[in-house]
């Protein structure tokens, strides 16, 4: 384990020469029991050929941020706010006709599950067709061969037959290999890869993560790679979000927030997580309680209940005081930077052995 | 290689070296595949299981590991009874219960224990809490001392929930409440074993944690053996003193903790290990092998001749396909460290001079950014 | 494919054979016969035993069965002349080959079903669409409403009413009367849009809540996102990717109600006073009529088999998972 001797000096992406940006992204579904705040003052920026990853578990906002920037959520129970700035074109406002030009394009998605992701009803070939015919007017011929180019690339055997098969001819590997494919059918400059790997089996997710970090260096093509395994994202991304009820809690280098994290739920998430080369007779610290329920989330910070270490902070800060997250390397916490040296090194490095 | 094992296939030793709790022998499930015309009939068999060996000690977690399709949910079922098993033995405190009647079982099943994977749909979500644990106790007509109720009380608060909550439905608690509950339910009747099957991988990464530590109170505190079966390799490492290794119904490597994760013999472990993702903490750890296999595990119904994972391995030779490897301790292996293997690999983890990469697609790529 | 239909003939020709036994068996157990009935009160033993011996009451029990049988098959011969297969036997009641007097009523039934039908699903499923399409417009919220009360109704309440308002009071429009399609179009139409229309109003309720759900249920699916995501414009992935699984439990649906029609609706029959297969059922059960009871048992099941087969032939076409498997 490094020792934190580094100042935080790390560059941060910054606003303009970044290619994607997300500024004070808010997206609330209105639904029977209330007001659903899923992502809550949202802000990030991704690089050019780089891979931002995105952590958190269940119910942080993480996927819906990734909806929200394909614009895939539904209009009539669903208020936007903020900016998603996509090299230059702002993605909020855009209109539907804009956004279909981009999506599939510009920027593409691969789902989690390949089995439910990709139709039934018609065959892998023509799936992977239609997008690049729509976007790029190539006539049904030159979308085929490309299609079997990237159905090849990306490992299908057979491309030339496979590419007559429907969905569930193909194994679950297979599939989500396909769905890469499509992705890159017309050579998006971002891919969204949300939980890409959850739904598959460890070797075969291994071969699948590996064949998209190769791609992304052929292709060029930023990605978001959304994820609750940190060990995964410690193979695939440059930089790391993490997210907490909607919010993002810390923000850094992949390196930088794994080796010397600063928010306490990411301590929590990292000392929860048992390793292939820990101590086995270490007792794993879970985070204690559960995620908060978004319609009604925590006042202060969104952590304060299931934290440990809120009686450092003086008055009641962590109860009314929403922590800003600042730029750069940052995390939203009232703990100073002191205190959170001192925790990291003196109480969560000891448990991550 | 294989000629210079040094044990016989069977051994009796549970690694613990204490009394043996569960042995399975041999263990085959197959479920029949009907079709045909004009006249259905049986026209194969999806080889769940095939010829499964294991013991559990007493007050021992041993963990079973391996993908989607290698049979480690059904041998749970099998053991537990919830399935017959086509053949084979399964031995309970010495007494064989392979295909024992309902009757026949009723002393067994209490002490016997399961806990499921999806904290959801594995209470039934019109009774309460109270009644979900207790009736157990009403099935098999226990009555503990200071009556059923308060027995449900402490167990409730065993497992870490309030004791006020006996009332409350299971749609009120959250994912790792839930399991909690489950837990509380499988100790009702104090079993001597329970058999976990994937009993934290539908919860989030912060709640895991709290159910392993519940899991591993429970193991220590009561002294009851688990068969925990899991995908996760560091979970199962963390909660398991041995460890099988399991690929299309067969058990490919059995052994200790320290022999499965840091002296694996068998290519497949090697493959498996190698393809856990984990936090790279710092720089200077042992870099880890790096094993990528083509395709995915084949489909149980035409499983490989001989060995079963010859088929994605790298060592694989012609002996591979005609002459299934045995189970057996080979030279170099730990007592109680059996490797099914005709050409196994070097015990250790550690990075090798050149990566194995099978995959077709991984292998283009790579080669393309190397010239560059 | 072609195996597929082959086992499922098959299985539906000994579907047929037992409903066929079961309906015997049961009508024969019942405590009456035909022929007392037939006799009056003032029966004497003889003449009970010739009317017994004219409609082959005497014949043992097997026999009158595997008479009855062989003859849907084989045709068969009655002293009063020659009934061709498929030959459902002669009415005791009134000596009509039942066959030619199912044959009678058919066309009406028929019509009835068609003409509502080709209502019904294109109205139905077309508001459906255009419901889920708009979902939460004042579209949506308009024909979901109308439909739910609509849905609700029964033709023995909806006939009537529109019976009293067009035929009775004001008379803008003739009682409900069946004229052959092939004889004279207009006049077909004109004797049957009433019954026709209340029975599509009803359907056309069912349909289009039904397509309504299961489209909404479709475009919450996954590869309809993926779809999206890649692109595709909303409408093309409306029609293309949505709608083709949402008329999965439409055309179940339509199997069941298609078999039921044609097998008859004794309630719509009474409501406008025609005459179709129903009410021919309910007179066959009525008067003790062995044969004419049994015909149209066997017709109706024929029916329910047949749609049974044709709605698993549609499911193969739609999904090529069932195609493929």
């Amino acid at each position: 384990m490094t020792t934190l001797t580094k100042t935080e000096d790390a560059p941060a992406p910054t606003g303009p020469e970044s290619f994607l940006s997300v500024r004070d992204l808010r997206v609330q579904f209105s639904t029977e029991d209330g007001i659903v705040k899923a992502v809550d003052g949202l802000s990030f920026d991704v690089e050019r050929g780089k891979t931002l990853g995105i952590v958190g578990e269940s119910g942080s906002g993480k996927s819906v941020t990734n909806l929200t920037i394909l614009g895939l959520h539904n209009p009539r129970s669903t208020t936007i706010d903020g900016e998603i700035v996509l090299d230059g074109k702002e993605l909020v406002t855009a209109t539907e006709k804009e956004l279909e030009k981009l999506r599939g394009n510009k920027m593409a998605m691969i789902f989690q599950d390949p089995l439910t992701a990709l139709s039934p009803y018609y065959t892998v070939g023509r799936q992977l067709s239609e997008p690049y015919m729509k976007h790029t007017g190539a006539s049904k011929k030159e979308a085929k061969d490309r299609a079997i180019q990237m159905l090849e690339k990306v490992g299908i055997p057979q491309p030339k037959v496979r590419f007559d098969d429907y969905p569930h001819q193909f194994s679950g590997g297979m599939r989500q290999r396909a769905m890469i494919a499509m992705a890159l059918m017309c050579d998006p400059d971002l891919l969204i890869a949300d939980e890409p790997t959850t739904a598959l089996d460890v070797t075969v997710q291994a071969q699948i993560l590996d064949l998209l970090k190769d791609l992304q260096q052929e292709f060029g093509s930023a990605i978001i790679f959304i994820t609750h395994d940190l060990g995964v994202i410690s193979n695939m991304a440059d930089d790391l979000l993490v997210m907490y009820a909607g919010r993002a809690v810390e923000r850094g280098s992949v390196k930088e927030v794994l080796r010397t994290p600063k928010h306490p739920y990411t301590w929590g998430l990292l000392s929860s997580m048992p390793r292939l080369d820990g101590d086995i007779h270490a007792e794993l610290t879970p985070i204690p309680g559960t995620p908060p329920s978004l319609l009604n989330p925590p006042s202060g910070c969104p952590f304060h209940p299931r934290c440990a270490f809120t009686d450092k902070v003086s008055g009641s800060l962590c109860t009314n005081v929403r922590p800003p997250l600042g730029e750069g390397r940052a995390s939203a916490c009232h703990l100073t930077a002191e205190q959170k040296q001192t925790i990291f090194i003196d109480e969560i490095q000891p448990r991550l052995r | 290689m294989s000629d210079n094992l040094t044990l016989p296939a069977q051994q009796a030793a549970t690694g613990t070296g204490s009394e043996t709790l569960l042995e399975v022998k041999g263990l085959t499930k197959h479920f029949p595949i009907y079709g045909g015309f004009p006249i259905k009939r049986k026209v194969g068999a999806v080889q769940a299981v095939d010829g499964v060996d294991l013991t559990v000690g007493v007050g021992e977690s041993v963990g079973l590991v391996g993908e989607s399709g290698c049979g480690k949910s059904t041998t749970g079922r099998l053991v537990t009874r919830l399935l017959e098993p086509t053949s084979g033995q399964i031995t309970y405190a010495g007494r064989d219960i392979t295909h024992a009647s309902r009757r026949q079982l009723a002393p067994v099943r209490s002490e016997i224990q399961m806990i499921f994977q999806d904290p959801y749909s594995s209470l039934n979500p019109r009774q309460t809490v109270g009644t979900i644990i207790k009736s157990p106790m009403e099935v098999n007509g226990i009555n503990p001392e200071g009556g059923r109720e308060k027995k449900v009380r402490e167990l409730l608060e065993l497992v870490g929930l309030n004791p006020e909550h006996y009332n409350r439905f299971p749609h009120e608690f959250s994912g790792g409440q839930r399991q909690r509950i489950g837990v509380a339910r499988a100790l009702a009747l104090n079993p001597k074993l329970i058999v976990a099957d994937e009993p934290v991988s539908a919860l989030d990464v912060s709640i895991q944690a709290q159910v392993v530590n519940l899991l591993q109170k429970v193991q220590d505190e009561l002294g009851i053996a688990f068969l925990f079966i899991a995908h996760d390799l560091a979970v199962v490492r963390h909660f398991s003193q041995r460890v099988a290794v399991m690929y299309l119904g067969k058990v490919v490597e059995v052994g200790d903790r320290d022999s499965i994760y840091n002296r694996p013999r068998h290519p497949y472990t090697h493959a498996l290990l190698s393809a856990v993702p984990e936090v790279a903490m710092d720089d200077e750890t042992e870099e880890r092998e790096r094993i990528r296999l083509s395709g995915d595990v084949p489909s149980p119904i035409h499983p490989p001749s001989g060995c079963r994972f010859r088929t994605r391995c790298w060592k694989a030779q012609d002996k591979c396909a005609t002459e299934e490897p045995p189970l057996v301790q080979i030279s170099g292996n730990r007592d109680g460290h059996l490797t099914a293997c005709h050409f196994p690999e070097e015990p250790t983890t550690e990075a090798r001079d050149e990566d194995v990469v099978l995959d077709p697609a991984l292998k283009a790529l790579e080669k393309a950014q190397d010239k560059h | 494919m072609l195996q597929f239909i082959i086992r499922r003939t098959v299985g539906a020709i000994v579907t047929l054979f037992l409903i066929g036994a079961a309906t015997f068996f049961l009508f024969v157990a019942a405590p009456s016969d035909y022929a007392s009935l037939a006799c009056g009160r003032d029966c004497s033993p003889a003449r009970l035993e010739d009317i017994r011996e004219a409609l082959g009451l005497n014949l043992p029990i097997a026999q009158q069965f595997w008479d009855f049988m062989s003859g849907i098959v084989t045709g068969r011969d009655f002293p009063d002349g020659h009934c061709a297969a498929p030959c459902l036997g002669q009415s005791f009641y009134s000596g009509d080959m039942v066959f030619d007097t199912i044959m009678d009523r058919f066309p009406l039934t028929l019509s009835l079903t068609a003409g509502a039908m080709i209502v019904f699903l294109t109205v139905g499923i077309g508001a459906g669409m255009i419901s889920a399409y708009r979902r939460g417009s004042a579209i949506d919220k308009a024909a979901t409403g109308a439909s739910m009360v609509l849905s609700s109704m029964q033709i023995y309440f909806l006939g009537p009413i529109v019976l009293l308002i067009f035929v009775y009071s004001t008379g803008w429009v003739e009682d409900p009367k069946y004229v052959p399609f092939t004889e004279d179009p207009f006049g077909w139409l004109a004797g049957l849009w009433i019954p026709m229309a209340v029975m599509a109003t009803i359907f056309t309720a069912q349909y289009t809540r039904m397509a309504r759900a299961s489209l909404i249920e479709q475009l919450a699916e996954e590869h309809v996102r993926t779809a999206r995501a890649k692109g595709m414009p909303k409408k093309y992935v409306f029609f293309r990717y949505a709608w083709r699984g949402s008329l999965i439990p439409i055309v179940t649906v339509l199997g069941i109600d298609l078999s039921a029609l044609l097998g008859g609706g004794v309630v719509t029959e009474i409501t406008f006073s025609l005459q179709g297969i129903g009410r021919l059922a309910v007179q066959g059960a009525t008067t003790k009529d062995l044969p004419l009871t049994m015909g149209v048992m066997l017709f109706g099941a024929f029916f329910i088999l047949l749609l049974n087969i044709l709605v698993d032939i549609v499911y193969a076409w739609i999904d090529p998972r069932v195609r493929l498997s």
